[in-house]
């Protein structure tokens, strides 16, 4: 695992993160550091998990010369292909690892809040695999855009619990987890499922997701003698950009460009593009940019895709914003339905709605890329759980057969 | 934060203990909740901790829960809190803590905040998501304002920060009576005796006990281990079933004289 440069002792990038929580949860947050912390030092958890990313997950996930894309959209396109992972997405790193670590801490019960149900289903995966009982927490409204992912945690043998709450989506349900983790919190670990949270959370899923990024530079430069242009990926909570951004920092060449979902445009009101029109507030235990109010209130937030309708981000991102070590953009729910409809049609490779922002993104990024560069691109999952959404937001069924090459 | 330590110091030297009384702050309208904190004060709560609506209370059960959303509802923002504070400064001397989660204070401005508040006549303010770590700046607001600040502890707390909390409050200490979120229980939690041991044997500071107390019957055990009693789902329902009308002043009324009772020297 890398030397965390960030954040500091007290869990700040900048002038974010840090630990905003009821003082109920702080002395588990102490005890997850510590334990974790030692985790990192200890060779036997360190092989075991490398063990389980290897023969489990199935890692090194492939680089992808993804050329008929790259003719596509007018530049060189490699994919990280965390979407060939177990489970269908980059959320088995972050899982497992901090499974690992609850069951160091002698913890019998995981919870975990679920959008697109994908950090869910890897959440109950890893307690399958670990033996340890998993609730999941999941809005009402993402159970009906994300059935098939219910169904397969059900199957690994976790309990999902609606949430009624709100806008019945990723925030509400990490609210409810937290209420569970308050009153729970002496034999629960709660497995977040992005780099958002209190401190320690956003430093563990980082250091877990950073996998993806390490191994991407190393192919990478081993195929082309050189390092990318450009890294991108999407952004929900920001675990998959941010595992994949983190190896990249210090190469100052390497321009890193996260992409949030503008939903029905920025402009609407109805998107979740956190680091492009928020502004900094605190929402579920760290400072970091946030959809709201003038008055400080939470403002709902809308995607296509269940896993970026988030209105908050993980607060390395802010800094990074900050400092411009990383830029973000967004694009709108339709510009992400071609995308998805894209890399179908031109690789073979059906993604994630998720990730189908930061595929929308490659023709805005084609231009700025310097001739001979490449770019390198975070596939964070695979497609399949999305297919309901999408034949039914882009009424295909029959209509489609045979496609429109 | 004198008249809040000065109205506990006098209720200590009678014997009894203070009876301290939550409402959510626009529930169920900005004009019906200065209604209810007026009459909650007359009919004999000791401190009144008025809540400021946040969208995502992620320490509260389903009664706060909604309270607040009906609070955001009828448009309660910082400005009609502190407006309900100057209302209920009319008529009544009752210390008055405002209970809040951070981001609503932070949008308003830490020290725009400390300052309006104490203005209106606040009395102190006590922050659910901020625990002395982080709360740097905010102690230096409310000081420079003469706000007072009350901090949380919880079952889990160690030694080390039953200390710090203790010496970081002005007023009282909240102990929150179990791990858990706020609204009505059936039973206290059986290990509240110990827990109120271990902080007593820390800070020296007066001690209010929260979190799913609700009936008479449980304020008077808890009075007995504890200098104040919180009371806050249980008014907040009352204020619910009440809707908008003038009966929920009545009904928070007679709930407060029944558990007040059980704060008084047998
Ligand atoms: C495939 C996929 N990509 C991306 C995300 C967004 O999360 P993050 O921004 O933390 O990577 C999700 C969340 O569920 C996901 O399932």
């Amino acid at each position: 695992m890398p030397d965390a440069l960030m954040p500091d002792a007290r869990g700040h990038f900048g002038a974010f993160g840090g630990r905003y929580v009821p003082e109920t949860l702080v002395p588990a947050l102490d005890e997850l550091l510590a334990t974790y912390l030692a985790c990192r030092e200890d060779a036997a958890f360190l092989a075991r998990l490398a063990d389980i990313q290897r023969d489990y997950v199935g890692r090194p996930t492939p680089l992808y010369h993804a050329r008929r894309l790259g003719d596509k959209v007018g530049c060189d396109v490699y994919l990280k292909r965390e979407d060939l992972c177990h489970t269908g997405a980059h959320k088995i790193n972050n899982a497992l690892g901090q499974a690992l670590v609850a069951k160091r801490m002698g913890k019998p019960r995981v919870i975990a809040e679920t959008g697109a149900g994908q950090h869910g289903v890897a959440t109950a995966t890893a307690c399958a695999l670990l033996d340890l009982r998993c609730d999941v927490y999941m809005g009402e409204e993402d159970i009906r855009r994300q059935a098939l992912n219910v169904h397969r945690m059900h199957l690994l043998g976790a309990r999902v619990l609606p949430v009624t709450s709100g806008t019945r989506t990723l925030k509400d349900a990490t609210n409810e987890a937290m209420r569970d983790w308050v009153a729970n919190v002496r034999d629960t670990h709660y497995i977040v499922g992005s780099v958002v949270g209190p401190h320690p959370f956003p430093m563990i899923v980082r250091d877990f997701q950073s996998i993806i990024g390490r191994e991407a530079r190393a192919q990478f430069s081993e195929a082309m003698g050189r390092l990318p242009s450009v890294v991108t990926a999407c952004v929900g909570g920001g675990s998959n950009a941010m595992g994949m951004f983190h190896a990249f920092v210090p190469d100052a060449g390497v321009r890193l460009v996260g992409v949030e979902a503008a939903g029905r445009g920025v402009e609407t009101g109805e998107h979740c593009a956190t680091l492009s029109v928020g502004r900094p507030g605190v929402l579920h235990g760290s400072r970091s940019y946030l959809l709201q109010d003038g008055d400080g209130q939470v403002l709902p937030s809308h995607s296509i895709s269940a896993g970026l309708d988030y209105p908050g981000v993980g607060p390395e991102h802010s800094h990074m914003k900050e400092t411009g070590r990383a830029e973000y953009v967004s694009v709108t729910d339709d510009e992400a339905l071609v995308g998805f409809q894209m890399l179908s049609r031109t690789e073979g490779i059906i993604p994630a709605l998720e990730s189908s922002h930061a595929i929308a993104n490659l023709a805005a990024l084609a231009p700025t890329v310097p001739s001979g560069g490449s770019v390198l691109l975070c596939l964070s999952g695979r497609g399949d759980k999305d297919m309901e959404t999408a034949v039914s937001a882009l009424g295909l069924g029959n209509a489609l057969n045979g496609g429109q090459r | 934060m004198t008249r809040l330590m000065r109205s506990l110091e006098v209720l200590r030297s009678k014997g009894d203990r203070a009876l301290i009384c939550y409402l959510m702050a626009g529930d169920p309208t900005p004009a019906r909740a200065a209604e209810i904190v007026v009459a909650v004060a007359e009919a004999g709560a000791d401190v009144i901790e008025l809540g400021i609506p946040f969208s995502d209370p992620l320490a509260d059960g389903p009664s706060i829960q909604a309270a607040g959303q009906r609070a955001l509802n009828a448009g309660t923002t910082v400005p009609v809190c502190l407006d309900i504070v100057r209302q209920v400064r009319r008529t009544a001397d009752t210390p008055i803590v405002l209970m809040t989660y951070l981001n609503p204070i932070l949008s308003y401005g830490l020290q725009r905040f400390a300052a309006d508040a104490a203005d209106a006549g606040a009395d102190g303010a006590i922050l659910v998501d901020l625990t002395p770590d982080e709360a740097e700046e905010w102690q230096e607001a409310a000081a420079a304002a003469g706000l007072g600040t009350v901090f949380l502890l919880a079952p889990t707390s160690t030694p080390e920060r039953i200390r710090l909390v203790g010496r970081l409050c002005t007023g009282f200490v909240y102990c929150v009576a179990r791990t858990g979120v706020t609204g009505a229980r059936v039973d206290l939690p059986p290990d509240l005796p110990e827990l109120l041991a271990r902080v007593r044997a820390e800070t020296d500071r007066p001690v209010g006990v929260g979190f799913g107390i609700s009936t008479p019957e449980q304020v008077r055990t808890v009075a007995e281990l504890a200098d104040g009693v919180i009371v806050g789902s249980a008014l907040v329902n009352v204020v619910a079933e009440a809707g908008d009308s003038p009966d929920a002043a009545s009904a928070a009324a007679e709930l407060v004289r029944s558990l007040k009772a059980g704060t008084r020297r047998a």
